[in-house]
């Protein structure tokens, strides 16, 4: 605030090398750390006489005047938006055609931070030529250079389709397929992201992605010991798996499904998410996927989650994802049932019910139509039965109307029905004459004998 | 005159006369006109009656017909479409059956095969369970790596400790920190101590000018990765020996394009060839006629058969006893035209007995 930045402003056009080096460091160091600072700095003018002579500096000045560019770009879009205006791209492209891997570290690196804000400054970087210069580098033996080319690749992608196919038109895919394999971990999730960002947009974009064979290399992925590469893992087997059910089909045939679920079981927290999510995807798609899925073992895994973790959308997530699996036919719904699942999901909406908040509305949502697509296919009574006692009006209507449906037809289950109490709690249920609760109760009345009613 | 007087007197009767002769005859004419009006009546109504009675009964005969061809008609049409309807029925019925299996078959077996999807959930349960299996032993693989590269790291470390503080080696006066008099064996630090070879100070020295050049970034606090690029290859190949000619001329040798003799130009059989070709032309000289012989049959594959003349004309072979029964003389025809059966044959049943089912037996 005392004028730093201006006093730093002359030194920067020094004679002696060093001092210029150390000068742009200093700028950098001191935009990095708030951005009213980094506001002050693009305001003084500084970018431009910082890149003017860049391409006849050497190393340690490029790799400074980079540092300064990714600190000013980080804070904000209008910020980057400064950077890409007074012409630094450019000046990038030159310190990513550099020998040194350094350089093209400390290059990359802004070009990440300037193209995660929105797509035009991806647009921006892309239209300056960074992608084949970002495909080469990622090439490069040096492990750093690589992570941080991967994560630059990832932050392009991420915005629209028309990025993600110019940053495969690069080529990019064969190459960070090869790089699942490399041990190291913080490669690994930069990696899986950048795939798992081209992979999401489109179907095409998905079986380019396939077809690079990462099926399946990219399950050992999900046992990894760091939690972020198995949390980017499941997220890319998830952007694949949402697009086509053929898609899904190659992941379960590969064994996905039962890495995905030994993958959810083993950890703990946020990075479940995908994980659910992905079989939820897989299990919407058709019944034979659903099938699949439980025979897999899916179920139990979904329930402990369910119940284990403490935030709402992790629980919406997981309730959804036993709906999509309950929704096909009376055999997934009963598979659903006999896991005991049925009272949770019940306790979870009658808890989310009651709050205004707008995030818990989504939940609230999400949970109760899970509820009622098991419920609608359900003709497990033993599970049934306890939702017969805590429901509210809404969902009695679908237990009821369940319970109408299966109740003329089988008479062991009469029986039980009477012996259970499940009778009595029907008589004691208002409901409005002529209204489809009225009709239900009347059926399930008429199954019985007049005296066993009163 | 007496005559005439006697005429006189009976002229006055005879006035009266005539005209009683006449009243009477008036009055008897009027019975008789009406008499005869009476039967003349009488009979005409008879003689109209007979004929109306006659029209009657021809008008009846004609309805009668009529109406029975009509009835009869109907009746026809009746059975027609009885018999259409219960063939109708027959036919729906049969391939109802054949729909029922084939739809049965089809569903079965290619829209929702049971067994397949059986076989195939176990597939991916086994799968699944391969699947497993393989990634727990990678994971174990991965943990024992990980425990061997500490152990190894610990190691190192001991090693270099030792190294460093070999000076603590007891000697034979003094027993030094880790050999105890007190202790049954020495501790494994003496061990390694003994084992070690001391540090030489270079070592020391070219430490530090590593660290702070591979350092990539301004902000970086960790220590830089080595490159894992491949070694380059060894200086001290052995070069090819000479003497070499000139790569000119091997160039210009090598580009020539080939000369071939006339033997190697040629082809195996072109003086065969050549002769065959003059000996056609010779031939197609001396030909009269350019078609290919061919045998007796192919000649006449495509000539109209002519009957012979016992066939053709008034005396081949008569049309009657084969084409149609029924003797026909145009000449003495009323109309025009010949008899026209009233009403035609029903397609239907001339099918009778003729069709393939035997399911139903009502074919």
């Amino acid at each position: 605030n005392s004028g730093v930045v201006s006093l730093l402003r002359p030194l920067l056009l020094d004679v002696i090398p060093t001092i210029q080096q150390t000068a742009a460091l200093a700028l950098g160091r001191l935009a990095n750390y708030n951005d009213d600072l980094a506001e002050e700095v693009v305001k003084e003018n500084i970018l431009p006489q910082l890149l003017c002579s860049l391409s006849e500096q050497n190393r340690f000045y490029k790799k400074a005047a980079a540092f300064v560019l990714r600190a000013v770009g980080k804070h904000s879009p209008e910020l980057a938006e400064a950077i890409v205006e007074c012409g630094a791209l450019e000046m990038l492209m030159i310190c990513l055609e550099d020998f040194d891997p350094g350089v093209k570290e400390a290059a990359s690196w802004a070009l990440s931070y300037v193209a995660r804000h929105n797509s035009e400054l991806s647009q921006a970087v892309v239209d300056a030529g960074a992608v084949p210069l970002l495909v080469l580098c990622i090439q490069e033996p040096e492990i750093a250079l690589k992570r941080i080319a991967a994560s630059t690749l990832s932050e392009i992608s991420k915005h629209s389709p028309e990025l993600a196919q110019t940053v495969v038109d690069a080529g990019a895919i064969a190459h960070l397929a090869q790089m699942i394999l490399n041990p190291d971990a913080k490669l690994k999730r930069q990696v899986l992201s950048a795939l798992s960002q081209i992979a999401k947009h489109s179907v095409e974009l998905a079986e380019l992605v396939v077809e690079a064979e990462i099926f399946p290399v990219v399950l050992t992925c999900l046992k990894d010991s760091d939690e972020y590469v198995k949390k980017n893992g499941a997220t890319l087997i998830r952007e694949i798996a949402k697009h086509t059910p053929e898609l899904s089909q190659l992941i379960v045939n590969s064994g996905g499904v039962a890495a995905v679920i030994d993958c959810i079981g083993s950890c703990r927290g946020s990075v479940r998410l995908p994980g659910i999510m992905m079989l939820g995807y897989v299990a919407a798609h058709s019944e034979n996927l659903a099938m699949a899925v439980i025979v897999s073992k899916g179920i139990p895994a979904l329930c402990t989650c369910l119940r284990e973790e403490h935030e709402d959308h992790m629980k919406a997530a997981a309730a959804w994802a036993l709906g999509q699996i309950g929704r096909h036919t009376p055999e997934h719904a009963r598979a659903v049932a006999v896991a005991n699942v049925l009272p949770t999901l019940l306790a979870l909406y009658v808890d989310t019910h009651g709050s205004e908040d707008l995030q818990m509305k989504a939940s609230i949502f999400l949970t109760k139509r899970a509820l009622k697509s098991i419920l609608q296919k359900c003709t497990h009574l033993p599970a049934l039965e306890p939702l017969l006692h805590d429901a509210p009006p809404n969902i009695m209507k679908h237990v009821i109307g369940q319970f109408s449906k299966v109740l003329p037809h089988d008479s062991k289950a009469r029986r039980l029905f009477v012996t259970t109490g499940g009778l009595k709690k029907v008589q004691e249920i208002e409901a409005e004459p002529g209204s489809l609760l009225q009709e239900y109760i009347n059926t399930i009345n008429s199954c019985f004998p007049e005296e066993i009613v009163r | 005159m007496a005559a005439l007087a006697r005429l006189q007197e009976r002229l006055s009767w005879l006035r009266e006369e005539y005209y009683r002769r006449h009243r009477s005859a008036d009055e008897d004419r009027k019975i008789k006109y009406k008499a005869a009006v009476k039967i003349q009546s009488w009979f005409r109504g008879c003689r109209v009656r007979a004929y109306l009675r006659y029209l009657t009964k021809m008008v009846i005969l004609i309805q009668k017909w009529w109406r029975g061809y009509r009835s009869r008609r109907y009746f026809r049409k009746l059975v027609e479409t009885a018999y259409f309807i219960m063939k109708m029925n027959f036919y729906n019925e049969m391939a109802v059956r054949i729909q029922k299996s084939w739809r049965g078959y089809y569903v079965r077996k290619y829209i929702h095969n049971y067994y397949a999807l059986r076989e195939y959930l176990e597939g991916i349960s086994l799968n699944n369970k391969i699947v497993r299996s393989e990634l727990q032993e990678y994971a174990e693989m991965k943990e024992n790596e990980e425990k061997r590269k500490d152990l190894e790291k610990k190691e190192r470390e001991k090693k270099y400790q030792a190294r460093k503080m070999h000076y603590l080696l007891s000697t034979e006066q003094i027993a030094g920190i880790y050999n105890s008099p007190f202790r049954k064996s020495p501790h494994p630090m003496e061990l390694l101590l003994r084992n070690s070879k001391p540090l030489s100070h270079r070592r020391q020295q070219t430490k530090s000018p590593f660290a702070c050049e591979l350092c990539h970034s301004p902000t970086c606090t960790r220590l830089p990765t080595f490159s894992t690029a491949q070694p380059l290859p060894p200086i001290g190949r052995q070069k090819p020996q000479g003497p070499f000619r000139d790569p000119a001329e091997v160039l210009r040798q090598r580009s020539k394009p080939v000369e071939p003799t006339f033997r190697v130009a040629a082809s195996i059989d072109s003086l065969i060839e050549m002769a065959r070709e003059e000996m056609k032309w010779e031939e197609w000289k001396s030909h009269i006629h350019d078609k290919k012989f061919l045998p007796f049959s192919l000649y006449h594959k495509n000539e109209k058969y002519e009957p012979s003349v016992l066939r053709a004309g008034k005396y081949s072979r008569e049309a009657y006893g084969t084409k149609h029964f029924r003797e026909v003389q145009p000449e003495k025809w009323v109309a025009d035209k010949d008899f026209q059966t009233v009403l035609p044959s029903i397609v239907l049943f001339q099918k009778f007995g003729k069709t393939y089912s035997r399911n139903g037996q009502i074919v």
